[in-house]
């Protein structure tokens, strides 16, 4: 196992991004600061660039003019990285799926830019904290 | 002002209106031309005066509608003035934001949306719709699918 | 200092792990004087009027309570408003109650939110880690009540879809004397801090001509003296019932935009109380069979401000318009006048007492005359956060610690 993928599994440091959700998996994101949930305890720790970033938590459908910035912040991200789609519009644009400035999901426009990449899907709307920590933890053990 | 007197207040710029429509106690619907709007628009925010809502555009097959939204507090009453744009090829009306910066946006996003032009808008440029948005695609027009 | 023109978000410099929703600012400034703002809204924009004229009339509150995550009771009960007084429905008393106690343990714990978001952006971490610590048992009676802690997908056209079971109200109003408690205890800490009063006091000012002509709603437009609440003046669901204030200020500055949410947020716990022990009995809703032809415009007081919706039906099934109009757009553009003039310390505060139904203080970003980036929304933060601590060390006053409160 590569020193990287080790750290990683230790405390992987997390950087968010919104590409145009409704906020309520983005405010669930911060409550996992906060102290009822306080994941800093574990390691994982939101950080405030990309380039410093193991994993990104990335929310929303993906909007239009949201999706070249995206790919810019996976480009800007060291890698390995995870890409976190958290919410039901991340993985797969959920009620929002026909509207026209929609150009999501998250994986479609990741996959533009390296087709391998890897991708992990916490689906709910919004994912409850404890399903966040719960899928970032089950996608490193995996890792 | 109570709810008959505001209805009298309205009434003194009938002659720019089409029709007053009392539907309820506390929701009023006034139809004018295009032409009209900005006299009614300026009557209806400063002299009366009302509290600005929103504006909603819509492509009604035959013509443009601005519906512009107004609030009554102290009676609860909700003021709807339909301005009817007739002509479809270049759909055009005044812009209110010269005394109504709280319109400003709105207009800019039914321009985006439905291809409206506000003439004499102090700020005209893309609000809502992504850079790369090919001109001249309007995606609230009904012949647009998606 | 950045040499390069940047574009939004990445470019611009760091994203903050609280950065919400992606809006893009941008300031011009003379010294250390704002003189112009320019907005970039498109990064949230989803197409939800279109999407809304795919739907069916009873499908489309699920799709409205996901236009913003915090105001996701306001949005549905503002839509059913409109479609309600479009066929002439009316949902039984019971549903009536539901909708206000979920309305307003939502503004309770929007509220609690936003204090916290302040608290941070002017460097009381403290401030932040409390009010959202003490938001969770607000979100834990939601979860009981309706199946989740957000997007609570309870409001539908003609009543409710979840029940309050009478079984839960003394567990509810138990929950509530705690939460009373620690909103007491917070609201001292804050309105009594004389840093807090320094650092907040005549900042970002809205006066009261330019709300109007901003047109702004909610605790934005209380704050600056104009006295205009939905749940009053227009009144819906069970709000003319219930005995409650509507709370203003006359300064309008940051200070008076917190107090006004901090007490509007015991007026929200008395109307739950009330509504509790006034619940009827009753079924929840009432069958809708058709929407008929016509219009309508329906209003809610969101936290953040006046929600509005109008929906027009040509008989069928689905909406031929939807006009949605959050409090937001009209409350952020007033940040023009509200942030003229100030320093640019004082821009990401200024921001934020709008209560932007996104966080978008981090997509700030400040450019000088010569079109260069010279700030970001990181840095305007810091510089936030730099400017408090000053102030305290000048009053001589020790920091806010967690054992305080």
């Amino acid at each position: 196992m590569s020193w990287k993928i080790w750290s990683l599994k230790k405390s992987p440091w997390v950087f968010h991004v919104n590409t145009g959700a409704c906020n309520n998996c983005d405010i669930e994101i911060v409550n996992l600061l906060t102290p009822k949930f306080d994941v800093e305890r574990f390691g994982i720790k939101l950080v405030g660039s990309p380039r410093h970033a193991d994993a990104l938590l990335v929310t929303g459908v993906v909007t239009r003019q949201a999706a070249p910035r995206l790919q810019e912040v996976y480009r800007q991200t060291s890698k390995p990285c995870v890409v976190f789609c958290m919410g039901a519009c991340a993985c797969d644009t959920g009620i929002f799926r026909d509207g026209y400035h929609v150009v999501g999901p998250v994986d479609k426009i990741i996959k533009e830019v390296d087709p391998n990449a890897i991708i992990a899907y916490v689906p709910g709307c919004p994912p409850k904290p404890e399903a966040m920590i719960s899928g970032v933890v089950k996608a490193l053990s995996i890792l | 002002m109570n709810q008959e007197e505001l209805n009298n207040k309205l009434a003194e710029i009938k002659d720019k209106l089409t029709k007053i429509e009392l539907k309820s106690d506390t929701r009023i619907y006034l139809y004018c031309e295009g032409e009209n709007s900005y006299a009614v628009n300026k009557f209806l925010f400063e002299d009366v005066p009302l509290r600005f809502v929103i504006a909603t555009g819509i492509d009604s097959d035959d013509c443009f509608e601005v519906i512009y939204h107004y609030s009554y507090d102290q009676t609860g009453c909700v003021i709807s003035l339909k301005a009817f744009i007739r002509d479809r090829e270049n759909p055009a009306i005044e812009s209110i934001a010269p005394f109504l910066p709280a319109a400003e946006w709105i207009e800019r996003e039914i321009h985006d949306i439905l291809g409206i032009d506000f003439k004499n808008h102090p700020n005209m440029r893309r609000l809502i719709l992504a850079d790369d948005w090919p001109d001249g695609v309007y995606p609230m027009r009904k012949e647009v699918k998606k | 200092m950045k040499e390069t023109v940047k574009k939004p978000i990445l470019a611009v410099g760091p994203f903050h792990p609280l950065q919400e929703e992606m809006e893009f600012f941008q300031l011009t400034i003379d010294g250390e004087i704002v003189t112009d703002i320019d907005v970039r809204l498109s990064y949230n924009h989803r197409g939800i009027e279109k999407i809304s004229e795919s739907l069916q009339f009873d499908q489309i509150p699920f799709l409205v309570s996901r236009i913003c995550g915090i105001c996701s009771a306001s949005h549905p009960t503002a839509y059913v408003n409109a479609v309600e007084e479009l066929a002439g429905i009316k949902p039984p008393e019971r549903a009536l109650y539901v909708r206000t106690i979920i309305n307003e343990l939502e503004r309770i714990h929007s509220h609690l939110l936003w204090v916290g978001l302040a608290g941070h952006f002017i460097g009381y971490d403290t401030v932040f880690m409390w009010a959202w610590k003490y938001r969770e048992p607000v979100l834990d009676l939601l979860e009981e009540i309706t199946g989740n802690r957000n997007n609570y997908g309870n409001v539908k056209v003609g009543g409710c879809r979840e029940d309050v079971p009478n079984e839960l109200v003394p567990k509810i109003l138990k929950e509530l004397d705690e939460i009373e408690k620690k909103t007491e205890m917070l609201t001292k800490a804050v309105l009594d801090d004389p840093v807090l009063h320094a650092r907040l006091k005549g900042v970002g000012i809205l006066s009261k001509e330019a709300a109007i002509k901003y047109a702004v709603t909610g605790p934005t437009a209380r704050g600056s003296g104009v006295d205009i609440d939905v749940r009053r003046d227009d009144p819906y669901a069970a709000y003319g019932d219930l005995d409650w204030n509507v709370i203003t200020q006359t300064e309008g500055d940051v200070f008076a935009k917190a107090v006004v949410r901090l007490l509007e947020t015991f007026e929200s716990i008395k109307m739950v109380r009330q509504a509790l022990k006034k619940l009827p009995d009753g079924p929840v809703a009432v069958e809708v069979k058709e929407i008929p032809p016509g219009e309508a415009v329906g209003h809610a007081e969101a936290p953040r401000g006046e929600t509005f919706h109008y929906v027009r039906s040509d008989g069928g099934n689905r909406p031929i318009r939807h006009k949605v109009r959050a409090p937001s757009y009209v409350n952020v553009p007033s940040f023009k006048a509200s942030c003229l003039g100030q320093r640019i310390a004082d821009v990401t505060i200024t921001l934020a007492a709008v209560d932007p139904c996104y966080s978008c203080t981090e997509r700030l970003a400040v450019i000088d005359q010569h079109n260069k980036v010279i700030h970001d929304g990181e840095s305007l933060l810091r510089l936030s956060r730099e400017k408090t601590a000053q102030m305290r060390k000048e009053l001589g006053v020790p920091g806010l610690k967690m054992e305080d409160l």
